[in-house]
């Protein structure tokens, strides 16, 4: 998994709340068997409807997206978190995740930045002033930044220490596990003769 | 104090334990099939990682493959692709395969045992929930997800809370014609299908020390089905005989060894459990299920409950909700349920022993008109050696199909499925909406029943015949 400090990226404005994993990935788009390929099923239905966001032009490159509330309910596939990466976005940003949708996205490297309604809604102002426009966001500060001037915005978003840590230092699961490997070894050197092989 | 025999299993494979983490448990065996594990190595690929422990992994194809001309390619492309996928994975990481048409294929949880390589004091996790199976011998055994799969493959070990511990205490022996799998059928009837949730559960008393270890397989098996974490049974003599001499099982210096450290395998007799069940085997009956969940079961001389049978309010809801889906009236006797489809196999009832048994029942007999009773042996060794006995015979000249291995309409996910409002009695150990085919109504049965209720295409018991 990549170490996230920070990211600076296009953002796109997703004006629904209770986006559930069945909208971000319908059960049909299940059937692969490689972890990467996920994007072409990211929010199928809705992209069906030319006028549907992501279908602009301006949100081609987006990375970052911005959402309403309880972001990521409905089933826990994983694949939900999949299909978000691999369609290049780095950052979720909404007011409120679902427990599993959060927790996977730490454990996959998608930040998922949880912020108060107010910032949600003065983001998709800005956004829909500013169609294509960049926001910054920053993990060491756990800080989100758009915009210039007047309408500048500066917030914080909340995140616990563990995932910032596992992100900050690009560990998933398995990286936390190797980081023990001298232990693994050692239990490997006292396991009895007698334990079976498969080869 | 003393502990339970899961506690010193699972003791005896933590590799690290901090205060306020989970346990990091040593994994001795990794089972794979081609369902589950496609992410879990395109996961290794795209972190640059290998199989930490391919001699302690091992893959079969079960789920997928079809049991009728397994000889040619699959037809069905999404299965053809993850059978592909499963043996290019296990040719560029290391891994032991058994594939379609190999002598060891089969049901990953019929194939570990019949190896040797379930063996007491491991612990053994698949990407399958009926994991729980390898129990039976003194395992600590239980389903993994995908992301699990991967970190089992790049370090060998899990993450684990260590649950709590339940015993269930079976006293008394099964009578004549009553099975394992209506022992397990009545417990979860008993507990309801969240009973076991959090636990470690071991199986106790004379009915389960009376049982083979088929039997003990059954049970295990069934654990998930009531919500338990895992299932297990202290290692005894019919264990070790069992074991000894399979392919894989240890030999010489190494057998003793290995024998004198099973022996150890015992719960402590001042150790205490979280939680007892007690039940007594000796008033058991044949049981089935007219339900949509494994918990809605009853006696075969019973007859299908009405929701106002029940006195929770969800209960009689579920009730009405079944009955509706199954296509029952309350109050029918079990007896008088006609069935289309009798399916005998999968990871439950799939064993040697299982097809012996039906053959007993079945031979001499005919199966009913307009009933089709299809046979499926839980591996390919189970095949030859029905085959070798004779078995075959038994089933094709009762007029039923007799099948290559793999899950088949446990799950339905190859060609072998029912239609929709099709009923079936099934061996198997899952009666949800659709498990057997969409809109297939599935029974859950035993072994005995199954055949007696292939001969009479009504629920029934041997003893009906
Ligand atoms: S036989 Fe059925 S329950 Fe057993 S592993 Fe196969 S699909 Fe799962």
């Amino acid at each position: 998994m990549d170490k996230f400090t920070n990211h600076t990226g296009v953002a796109m404005p997703l004006k629904r709340s209770n986006v559930d994993t069945d909208q971000i990935i319908p059960a049909v788009y299940l059937k692969r068997v490689t972890r990467t390929g996920f994007e072409d099923g990211l929010f199928a239905a809705w992209r069906n409807d030319r006028e549907f966001i992501m279908n602009r032009p301006e949100y081609a490159e987006a990375s970052v997206l911005v959402a309403g509330p309880d972001f990521g309910t409905g089933s826990s596939r994983e694949h939900a978190v999949w299909a978000l990466q691999n369609y290049g976005f780095k950052v979720v940003i909404s007011s409120r995740f679902a427990d599993i949708f959060r927790g996977n996205s730490g454990k996959a490297g998608l930040l998922s930045a949880q912020v108060d309604e107010a910032v949600v809604e003065g983001l998709w102002a800005y956004l829909e002033a500013n169609p294509g426009a960049e926001v910054s966001v920053d993990l060491e500060s756990r800080s989100i930044k758009a915009g210039q001037g007047d309408d500048a915005i500066d917030a914080t978003f909340v995140i616990d220490d563990y995932t910032r840590w596992r992100l900050l230092n690009g560990l998933d699961d398995i990286g936390i596990t190797l980081s023990h490997e001298a232990d693994i070894d050692a239990f490997e050197a006292k396991r009895p003769a007698y334990k079976p092989v498969t080869q | 104090m003393g502990k339970t025999l899961a506690e010193k299993v699972w003791d005896e494979h933590v590799v690290r334990s901090t205060e306020g983490e989970p346990d990091l448990l040593y994994i001795d065996l990794h089972l794979i099939h081609e369902v589950t594990s496609p992410q879990a190595f395109d996961g290794l690929r795209m972190s640059q990682r290998k199989v930490r422990r391919p001699d302690l992994t091992l893959a079969t194809e079960d789920h997928n493959v079809p049991t009728l001309d397994w000889d040619k390619p699959i037809a069905d492309p999404v299965s053809r692709t993850q059978v592909d996928t499963l043996r290019k994975n296990a040719a560029d990481f290391g891994v032991r395969l058994h594939p379609l048409g190999d002598v060891e294929q089969g049901i990953v949880h019929v194939v570990g045992p019949q190896l040797g390589l379930t063996q007491p004091g491991m612990t053994i996790v698949c990407g399958d929930s009926h994991t729980s199976t390898h129990g039976a011998f003194g395992a600590i055994a239980f389903g993994i997800g995908t992301s699990e799969v991967e970190h089992v493959l790049a370090t060998q070990t899990l993450p684990q809370q260590k649950p709590k511990t339940m015993a269930v205490t079976v006293n008394g022996s099964l009578p004549e014609g009553v099975t394992a799998k209506d022992l397990v059928l009545t417990l979860i009837t008993h507990t309801g299908t969240g009973g076991g949730q959090g636990y470690i559960v071991e199986y106790r008393g004379q009915a389960i020390e009376e049982l083979s270890m088929e039997g003990r397989m059954t049970v295990c098996n069934m654990s998930i089905e009531w919500g338990a974490k895992a299932g297990l049974i202290a290692p005894d003599q019919t264990t070790f005989d069992y074991i000894e001499g399979k392919p894989e099982a240890p030999k010489g210096a190494d057998w003793d060894a290995a024998v004198a450290y099973w022996k150890t395998l015992v719960t402590d007799a001042d150790a205490t459990f979280d939680k007892e069940i007690v039940l007594d085997a000796s008033t058991m009956t044949p049981f089935v299920t007219w339900g949509t969940n494994p918990g809605q079961g009853v006696q075969l001389g019973g007859n299908v409950p009405s929701p106002a049978d029940f006195s929770d309010p969800v209960d009689q809801i579920a009730c009405e909700k079944a009955l509706e889906y199954m296509g029952l009236q309350a109050g029918t006797p079990m007896r008088e349920i006609k069935v289309d489809t009798v399916f005998v196999g999968s990871c439950t009832n799939g064993r040697i022993e299982d097809l012996r048994l039906a053959a007993e029942v079945i031979k001499g007999h005919k199966v009913a008109d307009q009933t089709r009773l299809l046979v499926v042996p839980g591996s390919v060794r189970v095949r030859l050696q029905a085959e070798a006995e004779g078995l075959d015979q038994i089933f094709i000249a009762a007029g039923a199909e007799w099948r290559g291995a793999g899950c088949s309409m446990c799950l339905g996910m190859n060609p072998d499925q029912l239609a929709p409002g099709e009923r079936s009695a099934s061996t198997s150990n899952r009666n949800f909406e659709g498990r057997q085919g969409k809109g297939g109504r599935t029974h859950l049965v035993s072994i005995p029943v199954a055949a007696a209720t292939a001969v009479r295409g009504t629920l029934s018991s041997p003893a009906d015949l």
